[in-house]
């Protein structure tokens, strides 16, 4: 393994640091991966683009021996290589960085880079952190191999993560999606990295599905479509509509209509809600605002702000301090939400939906069908014992026509759909409750470029509606063209609403990490996961 | 790297199917079980040397063999499904009710206690009324304890329902201690023996009968609740995901108590029926274990109750098969629990290859 990690990476340009021939990989009958070939050369970054579901995912397991290829072969400078383990993996120099991170939190940086790690001779903390530390320089990233994980940023965790792979003498590493969790100088400041990394002769893939990325980092890019490979393309060659046609098979607009807000009047005013968690920590601070109806209000936040307490508290679902008034159209009164719970807020006459950000975990059941899920909102209705399947099915019938949910039947476990037809259903269903409020969180998460329009276009014509609807996203360009305003959450506490037609993405980045170093003493002895 | 290892693909590696066409999924099943047989026909071959074929008949002569004995196979699997029933709407929900034992023996206990105390004084369809009503209170307060822990501190309801068992088995020894006939023998006996005070009727001459036909409607009444009815829906949305519960606005704390009520009476039930339905008499093996084997039973049957009566067939089957072989052919009791466990072991183990499939190493192809 030691001698590897010298031999000059330059002399290899030609042979392709990693070669993937006809891969194939089934899930019983779904085809992953459906003979795909690409390469990757040392001092190269490549990009793998494409939909969710498109198996990029897969492949990169399979390259970090996680899975196990049905056909195809592996070559590393250019000999055939055979991976059935993670441990194989990284004996061919191959490190991947997951999407979620594998951390231990009470162990210190050092401790979980040389987690796992067999060395010869006696082990030794402090010989490990120097080399941890040496690493940081030589390519940049800033981190303290004494601090423990829970003390840890997300961009800090994932800086372990990368160490993590080169401490172990990566020479191709595999990111999988690295900046969903980041903000958009953060990703700035981890694209400065990788570029060194590259120009050190490293061979880099990079998975992501966001397309101005790939065009500012990779050197070129392999576009998966279904599992298929559908080709190569040199970076400096293409650009985003070319990128987007080669990923979904056909050409897409990528604009989102935007109407202006039709007389809007509030509907829902938050005042100074301040929510703790069982320790005491303040996960929300002082919030107020007001989302009114007919106008989408956007909510832009590194993950974990706050944005799901906020929306939970409003659901009934969290308990809080300060006020949650619901403005009833009907009858014109005001009520206080604030810990009633959701059956007491549909009896209140509060036409309340929310898309929630764990939609098996929480907005379905995973085992059940798509009937029974779509009866969750409705199945007390009636004052029989027994249920009433019939007006549901109709109604989950309707909702797989009208958004086009793929699926055998609607006696489907939703577990067996794919995540943009399980967020179709989710969506359907509150939808269905005609709510004069609509939450929705991170609902484009994981989702494909068509199944993500689809979602918009509903949001967009509940705001017609006179809904209001208020939307939480991760995507700065979604949110920006989507929305009328914004309110941006940092560390627990609103740090600014602007308006959504006017705010650049660099006003949003800002406000996203502003008071975080004052916030950051709150969070610290909680672990700034929220 | 410099590893010039001749690492082979894998021989082979296990993948998950999607889904399985219903005929292959039994006919894994039955292959299981030919395959259980053979083995265990080898295993006693080899352990006593006798003719495996002989030992099968004998197992099914010791189920089958006579009138008496297919009643006594027919009143166990009504027994044990009646305890089985009784803690599926509890594993349904997730909650993990291993102290059936203990509710279905305080049940037991409380119409012991009716038959013993009222039996002179009061007529028996009264005294039959009040002891139903009493063993069914018991087994719900039995199991309603640790849910009343459980929904409102989180305790673990897995350690809690056990320890529950040893109180009930305790309860009952004092008892049993206290009622025994003669004085100090630690035993009770037949309880109203001449009287028959308390005893459930007997139906047309037949013993069991009543029994049998209570389980059949507990098994219908609950298959109707779990699959049809409001509250068995909201059993199965607390067990999958209490998240998706609160956010529907499901009272978790409620149905979590209103479901181990529903269980502990079942259990109760089960208990009367012991007593008064089969035993009429009471120890601190009244319930023989079957608080547990219902688990197995249970989930054996992935909580259907209608599959329920097909596992609990199966298992009471071996039961009775294996006792005949050790009388038969002499061989001691440990011998006929090494055939059920072989049997039980395939049975469960085939549910491996429904869920998944084993993918070998396909033949290098010629490029």
């Amino acid at each position: 393994m030691d001698e590897a990690k010298q031999s000059a990476p330059v002399q290899k340009e030609d042979v392709p640091a990693i070669r993937l021939a006809h891969i194939t990989k089934r899930f019983g009958s779904v085809v992953a991966n459906d003979d795909v070939s690409l390469s990757v050369r040392h001092g190269e970054i490549l990009s793998v683009l494409g939909e969710n579901g498109s198996g990029k995912t897969t492949l990169m397991n399979i390259i970090a021996g996680i899975y196990y290829p049905d056909h195809g072969q592996v070559f590393v400078d250019g000999k055939e290589v055979v991976i059935r383990s993670p441990k194989d993996a990284f004996r061919y120099q191959i490190g991947m960085v997951h999407q979620h991170f594998k951390l231990v939190d009470v162990f210190s940086a050092t401790e979980n880079i040389v987690l796992g790690l067999e060395d010869e001779g006696r082990f030794s903390l402090r010989k490990a952190a120097k080399r941890v530390r040496e690493i940081s320089e030589q390519y940049g990233f800033d981190l303290d191999p004494d601090k423990k994980i829970y003390e840890m940023s997300v961009s800090e965790k994932q800086t372990v993560e990368i160490i993590k792979v080169l401490y172990r003498g990566a020479d191709i590493l595999i990111l999988d999606e690295p900046t969903a969790v980041l903000t958009p100088q953060e990703t700035e400041k981890l694209f400065t990295i990788l570029r060194r990394m590259r120009d050190s002769g490293k061979a880099i893939i990079i998975i992501t599905h966001k397309l101005h990325e790939v065009l500012s980092l990779s050197d070129e890019v392999a576009v998966l479509c279904k599992g298929k490979y559908v080709g190569t393309v040199q970076t400096a060659e293409t650009n985003e509509s070319a990128l987007t046609e080669m990923m979904v098979g056909k050409k897409v607009t990528l604009d989102i209509d935007r109407s202006e807000p039709k007389d809007p009047v509030d509907r829902l005013t938050v005042e100074d809600i301040t929510c703790r968690n069982r320790e005491g920590t303040e996960l929300l601070r002082h919030v107020s605002f007001t989302a009114r109806s007919g106008e989408i209000l956007g909510i832009a936040g590194i993950a974990g702000s706050g944005q799901r307490e906020l929306l939970e508290a409003i659901a009934g679902l969290q308990h809080v301090n300060g006020k949650i008034l619901y403005h009833n159209p009907k009858t014109g009164q005001v009520d206080d939400l604030r810990d009633k719970s959701p059956l007491e807020i549909r009896e209140l006459g509060v036409r309340l939906s929310f898309v929630p950000e764990d939609r098996l975990g929480m907005g379905l059941v995973g085992n059940m069908d798509i009937v029974d899920n779509i009866m969750l909102r409705s199945y007390k209705k009636g004052k029989s014992v027994f249920l009433e399947r019939k007006n549901p099915r109709s109604l989950a019938e309707k909702i797989i026509k009208d958004l086009e949910v793929a699926t055998p039947s609607a006696n489907t476990p939703v577990r067996r759909l794919s995540g943009g037809n399980v967020q179709k259903v989710l969506v359907g269903r509150e939808i269905a409750a005609s709510p004069t409020v609509l939450m929705a969180a991170y609902p484009v998460r994981g989702l494909d470029i068509n199944a993500s329009f689809t979602i918009y276009n509903l949001l967009n014509q509940q705001k017609e509606n006179g809904v209001a609807v208020i939307f939480v996203g991760e995507d700065l360009d979604v949110l920006l063209a989507l929305c009328d305003r914004i309110m941006v959450i940092s560390s627990g506490s609103i740090s600014g609403i602007v308006d959504a037609r006017t705010a650049t993405k660099e006003e949003v980045g800002l406000l996203m990490t502003k008071n975080s170093a004052d916030a950051y003493a709150h969070t610290a002895a909680e672990g700034g996961d929220a | 790297m410099a590893q010039t290892q001749t690492t082979k693909e894998p021989l082979f590696h296990i993948a998950k199917r999607d889904s399985i066409v219903w005929w292959k999924a039994w006919g894994i099943r039955t292959a299981a079980i030919l395959i259980a047989l053979i083995v265990s026909g080898l295993v006693s071959f080899l352990l006593t040397k006798e003719n495996p074929l002989r030992i099968y008949a004998t197992m099914i002569d010791g189920a089958f063999g006579t009138k008496r004995r297919i009643w006594g196979l027919v009143q166990e699997l009504a027994m044990l499904l009646c305890v089985s029933l009784a803690v599926t709407p509890a594993f349904k929900m997730r909650f993990w009710n291993i102290g059936a034992e203990g509710q279905v023996l305080i049940g037991g206990l409380a119409s012991a206690a009716c038959m013993i105390l009222f039996g002179e004084s009061i007529p028996s369809p009264l005294l039959l009324l009040i002891m139903i009503i009493a063993s069914v209170a018991a087994g719900a307060i039995w199991a309603l304890i640790p849910a009343f822990f459980r929904a409102n501190w989180q305790t673990n309801e897995t350690l809690f329902t056990l320890m529950m068992n040893y109180i009930a088995i305790q309860l009952v020894s004092f008892f049993v201690y206290k009622w025994s006939v003669p004085k100090g023998s630690g035993q009770v006996g037949v309880i109203n023996r001449t009287s028959h005070a308390g005893w459930l009727p007997s139906l047309g001459g037949h013993d069991y009968l009543l029994n049998i036909i209570i389980v059949l409607l507990i098994t219908v009444a609950m298959y109707v609740y779990l699959k049809y009815s409001k509250q068995g829906y909201e059993i199965t949305v607390v067990g999958e995901s209490e998240n998706t519960a609160r956010y529907i606005g499901i009272p978790v704390k409620k149905v979590i108590l209103r479901t181990m009520l529903i269980s502990g009476a079942v259990c109760g039930m089960a208990g009367l029926l012991l007593i008064a339905g089969t035993d009429h008499t009471i120890s601190r093996d009244s319930a023989g274990g079957r608080g547990f084997t219902a688990i197995m039973v249970s989930w054996l049957a992935k909580f259907n109750p209608v599959y329920m009566i097909l596992t609990s067939f199966l298992i009471v089957f071996l039961e009775k098969g294996a006792t005949e072989i050790s009388t038969a052919f002499g061989l001691n009791a440990s011998f006929s629990e090494i055939i059920t466990g072989i049997i039980i072991f395939f049975i469960i183990g085939c549910e491996f290859f429904i869920q998944y499939t084993v993918k070998f190493r396909e033949k290098e192809a010629a490029k």
